[in-house]
């Protein structure tokens, strides 16, 4: 807190920055480790004999010729099919964000304009749902979709991410809806306008905050999610992460790790990036729901 | 707003909660009162010159007939719930009766599958939500001290555990600390025990995973409590300076009281994601020592030879119990404010 009073001492002051920098590596350093070490072999990155080797790149010497070596990546894109995997996950991300999106402003907009009882109960209901563990949703879904046939494919499976999606959404949109003053869409009422078209020609210019933030929630969940992808989609159109976690179960393969360290850069990369431009609609979003209410 | 257009504008969220939310948990529920169908086996008679045997082989075509005709297994009602693999009555009765001490009792209670996941989920919750809490107020207090101009890069750097999937966020710590990465290899230096892993050990494995889960959840619980601290207001905390109130002091009586409901809004929402905690425990390749409740479901259901769904449901249900007791304070609570102010 910057007080004009607040005055502090050199030692505090010496202690505070000492915290952050610590801080700072145990967050990031894993981060900046993977990132070098996926540009190694995998006798160097996970090295039996000497960890030092991951710094001085004894066997990418030996076997590549080079310091670093980007054969992780082009042996994990091809052979191993990562292209695929972040095709599904592209698809997967724009379908889910794009259908959250327009259910859960038309949702929330009615929730946040609704003075009835039921409007809090649905809020708590969809907090409620928030809570449940996904695996236990799967558990769920696995045997109807195997009778129905359509376990295995990519519309189920945005559906099911859509829907889980929906609680946070209606939340989140919620209380961004209450922060726009309702004489807005009131007024056009009074000139004779209907709800649907209040919505779409008085609220719809001014809720892109709003929905920027939620966007970039719905496409962390879609694009993070491990339990709903791995478990109801068939190899083949398997996405990112569960296609990282498939690498791994052929640990003994001498390629493969390598190519779980190099698809895991791939997929936090642009993760990371997306978070950079993004960062106060992040937070805006974090926060949304604890500071107000 | 009327009934009707509200209706209608709820329309589309509400029916893909009810069918893709609500009615997976009623269908959980109806999949946990049925197990899947035993083998049907037949008595086959090999002669050969020297005699005849008789062998139980398995029908496979009256087994997969059977399984097609009722794809949902047989009727269990509760026993699925009572077996072995869930709260195994009948096993922790026969433990009580058998075992001499009351600890040789609780030893072999835990070893069952359920009980040893629920301890594992339950410890994990309790170790990792406080740490949250706390790591995540200290590093908001400290960065909030830091000149404005640099805030934004340390903020970036604080939330990157937070933003990454947790498999992959779990992955890369693994990597490092395993015994060929360089945290590992450094430690087996240290101790000089060079047989020293993560794996060979149960409770550092759990420690590692506990560690793991504050990393992770840590900026979640800062991010709240930083914007909270940008609106606690000045003017008493100018007065507690001129009464010489120490740093101490002021956090603890002016800052701590104004950002209390954020406290218990960030230990609701932490407690509610540490109970599913799961995805850690693959990363980590951590089964053999550390199943949660997630994770028995998850198992159940990769199950190679049949997926057992009864067990996966039985789980699950179960697990659902305990997230309704955990948010039953929290409901009451809104439950009373909502009545008050109506």
């Amino acid at each position: 807190m910057e007080y004009g009073l607040d005055k502090r001492s050199n030692a505090l002051k010496i202690f505070n920055t000492t915290f952050i920098i610590v801080w700072l590596l145990v967050a990031c350093f894993p981060f900046i480790w993977t990132f070098w070490g996926s540009f190694k072999v995998r006798a160097d990155f996970f090295s039996r004999a000497d960890w030092w080797y991951a710094i001085t790149a004894f066997n990418t010497l030996l076997e590549t010729g080079g310091k670093f070596t980007t054969d992780a990546y082009s042996q994990a894109w091809t052979e191993g099919e990562f292209w695929k995997a972040s095709r599904n996950t592209v698809i997967v991300t724009f379908f889910v964000v794009t259908i959250s999106l327009f259910l859960g402003t038309l949702g929330a907009y009615a929730l946040s304009r609704s003075t009835r009882n039921y409007a809090f109960w649905i809020l708590i209901a969809a907090l409620i749902f928030r809570a449940m563990p996904h695996i236990t949703l799967v558990s769920g879904y696995l045997f109807p979709f195997f009778q129905l046939q359509i376990w295995g494919i990519l519309p189920t499976t945005i559906v099911v991410l859509v829907a889980i999606n929906q609680p946070f959404t209606l939340w989140l949109l919620y209380s961004f809806f209450k922060t726009v003053p309702k004489e807005l869409d009131e007024s056009a009422l009074i000139d004779g306008c209907s709800y649907f078209q209040a919505f779409r020609h008085i609220i719809m210019p001014v809720m892109w905050p709003g929905v920027i933030t939620a966007g970039l929630f719905s496409l962390m969940l879609a694009y993070n999610d491990f339990t709903v992808t791995a478990l109801l989609l068939n190899q083949e159109n398997h996405t990112m992460v569960p296609k990282i976690q498939s690498y791994l179960g052929t640990n003994q393969h001498e390629g493969n790790l390598m190519w779980a360290v190099s698809a895991v850069v791939s997929a936090t990369a642009p993760l990371f990036m997306l978070v950079m431009f993004f960062q106060r609609q992040v937070i805006s979003g974090l926060t949304a729901g604890a500071v107000k209410g | 707003m009327p009934n009707k257009t509200f209706f209608w504008f709820f329309l589309p969220t509400g029916l893909a909660m009810i069918l893709f939310i609500g009615l997976p948990i009623i269908s959980t529920g109806i999949q946990s009162f049925y197990a899947q169908h035993d083998q049907v086996v037949k008595e086959v008679k090999k002669c050969d010159p020297f005699g005849c045997t008789v062998s139980i082989v398995v029908d496979q075509e009256k087994t997969s007939k059977i399984r097609e005709e009722k794809p949902l297994g047989k009727f269990n009602g509760f026993g699925t719930y009572i077996d072995r693999n869930h709260l195994a009555i009948e096993e922790i009765g026969k433990f009580w009766n058998e075992t001499n001490s009351f600890g040789e009792f609780v030893d072999q209670v835990t070893n069952l599958p359920f009980y040893k996941a629920l301890i594992f989920t339950l410890t994990y919750c309790l170790f990792v939500t406080p740490n949250v809490l706390l790591l995540g107020f200290i590093i908001a207090l400290s960065l909030n001290a830091v000149t404005r101009r640099i805030r934004g890069p340390l903020i970036f750097g604080t939330i990157l555990p937070m933003i990454v999937t947790p498999l992959v966020g779990s992955l890369v710590l693994f990597w490092m600390i395993d015994a060929e990465g360089i945290i590992g290899a450094n430690l087996q230096m240290l101790m000089d025990d060079p047989y020293l892993s993560l794996k060979s050990s149960k409770t550092l494995t759990w420690i590692t995973i506990i560690i793991y889960g504050i990393w992770h959840h840590s900026p979640f619980a800062f991010v709240v409590f930083y914007a909270a601290l940008q609106t606690v207001p000045q003017e008493p905390v100018e007065a507690a300076i001129i009464d010489g109130a120490s740093r101490w002091q002021r956090v603890r009586h002016i800052v701590l009281p104004h950002i209390y409901p954020v406290v218990t809004f960030v230990a609701l929402i932490s407690l509610m994601d540490n109970f599913r905690v799961f995805e850690p425990i693959i990363g980590f390749s951590a089964e053999g020592s550390a199943q949660s409740l997630s994770w028995l479901i998850y198992d159940n259901l990769v199950n190679e030879e049949v997926i057992l769904f009864g067990s996966a449901a039985a789980t699950s249900m179960m697990t659902i119990v305990g997230i309704a007791i955990l948010l039953a304070p929290v409901l009451i609570r809104t439950w009373k404010e909502f009545r008050t102010a109506r």
